[in-house]
């Protein structure tokens, strides 16, 4: 059972990009205005934001970390830069080994990515933290983010409308005085097929398919190197998994609900956030939501979410927050964690 | 658990079914606008009103208003593959 304690981190810096292009939900010209209004009834989605073609992931998680970097003034101090992504610019080199360079980050600075989607974002804390703890390194720059309209069909009624682009950076440090944070993780492979792209990589290289595009459902178009995702597996997953790893973790800090200032969960669909939440027995008020305005953001959600409905509590308040990521893989993670005084800011790509 | 009141929690759930809309018998597929959306909607308001998770198999499986209660039921008295 994957359940840790983790010691000595905090995090400073929270920015978040998104790029300016909005696509509306009842603008989507393969939704009749009903199929429009339910999908923004169930999904929450009112609208997304979409990068243009020559903008990928890291591009939008540069620009995150350049303006995080100039404002916490820390260039030279970071010592470890993780790039959490399913979008990467090549299938190599890393891309991180790109940005290290872009954002003029030491040579002595370690970069690597993590091929992790929706589960992502909590998995990189924990990575920082493990680099952290111990004392060794001073600053860790966790990039979290995704470029999925790149992948959607446009035609595919289940995928196109639900992804939204965005990209994030987050500044963590050793702090010796700092909180216990209480994390609970785990994965569930058998699941690998309800959310893929199948081909294009090894398994599937580009000159040995067919990449027709296929009705595979009424309203449903794509071919093999389109993201294809099954949303009643995704939900059955997550209701089976989330719940408990969140229980779990409080368990593991001797915490109850009632102690929690804000639960973050990856913004997957309304419904399912929603579902997760009264299971918790949360109230709304308690568990923010960025669906409505960025979509599914996949690695970002979580990032984005914080950035633009709890930017004025993170800077001024001390709060304990419980983050959940869970989706692609499947994969899962709970971080109960405590911020204090972090800066965020939420920018537009151009 | 009666299935007046399973009806009635469909009904309420849908703002274009009215009470009476539904009976045991309705294919609840046959649904004006039908869509993997309503499918989700179904599982959800089942998960949260009954602590029951139906899977996509499960719901393929059923037909009308009184197979998805059925199943439900068979759930919450611990049959069925996961409950």
């Amino acid at each position: 059972m994957a359940e840790l304690i983790l010691k000595h981190t905090a995090i400073k810096a929270i920015y978040s990009v998104v790029p300016k292009t909005v696509y509306k939900t009842h603008d989507y010209p393969y939704f009749s205005e009903d199929e429009a209004k339910m999908f923004a009834k169930t999904t929450g989605i009112v609208e997304r934001r979409v990068a243009a073609t020559n903008v990928t992931a890291s591009d939008m998680c540069f620009k995150a970390a350049q303006s995080l970097l100039e404002d916490m003034n820390c260039l030279n101090e970071i010592d470890l830069l993780v790039f959490v992504t399913q979008s990467p610019d090549y299938f190599l080199p890393a891309s991180a080994a790109i940005l290290q360079d872009k954002l003029g980050l030491p040579k002595t600075c370690m970069a690597f990515d993590v091929n992790l989607g929706c589960s992502g974002y909590v998995h990189g804390l924990l990575l920082a933290n493990r680099y952290l703890q111990q004392g060794g390194l001073r600053k860790v720059l966790l990039l979290a983010g995704d470029k999925s309209t790149i992948s959607t069909h446009e035609q595919d009624k289940t995928a196109f409308p639900l992804f939204g682009d965005a990209g994030s950076a987050t500044l963590l440090e050793y702090d010796a005085k700092g909180e216990d944070w209480f994390l609970d993780a785990g994965t569930d492979g058998s699941g690998a097929e309800a959310i893929i792209i199948e081909a294009g990589h090894s398994r599937m290289p580009y000159q040995s398919f067919d990449d027709q595009d296929i009705e595979v459902a009424p309203g449903v178009v794509r071919s093999k190197k389109h993201l294809a995702i099954d949303g009643m597996a995704v939900f059955n997953f997550a209701l089976k998994n989330v719940p408990k790893s969140i229980n779990n973790t409080f368990a593991l800090a001797k915490l109850t609900t009632d102690q929690l200032d804000y639960l973050v969960l990856h913004q997957a669909n309304q419904l399912i956030t929603d579902s997760i939440r009264k299971k918790m027995n949360v109230p709304q008020e308690k568990c923010p939501s960025s669906i409505g305005s960025f979509g599914n953001t996949s690695s970002a959600s979580i990032p984005l979410t914080l950035c633009s409905e709890l930017s004025e509590a993170l800077k001024k308040e001390r709060l304990c927050l419980l983050l959940c990521g869970f989706g692609v893989g499947f994969s899962w993670a709970s971080l109960l964690l405590s911020t204090h005084n972090v800066a965020t800011k939420l920018v537009e790509y151009d | 658990m009666e299935i007046v009141d399973f009806i009635a929690a469909i009904e309420e759930e849908f703002d274009d079914l009215n009470p009476g809309d539904v009976s045991p018998n309705s294919v609840f597929r046959d649904m004006e606008g039908w869509s993997s959306m309503h499918a989700l909607i179904f599982v959800a308001l089942i998960d949260s009103k009954y602590n029951v998770l139906l899977n996509g198999d499960e719901l393929k499986s059923c037909v009308t208003i009184k197979d998805l209660f059925d199943i439900t039921l068979l759930k919450i008295n611990g049959g069925g593959a996961n409950t």
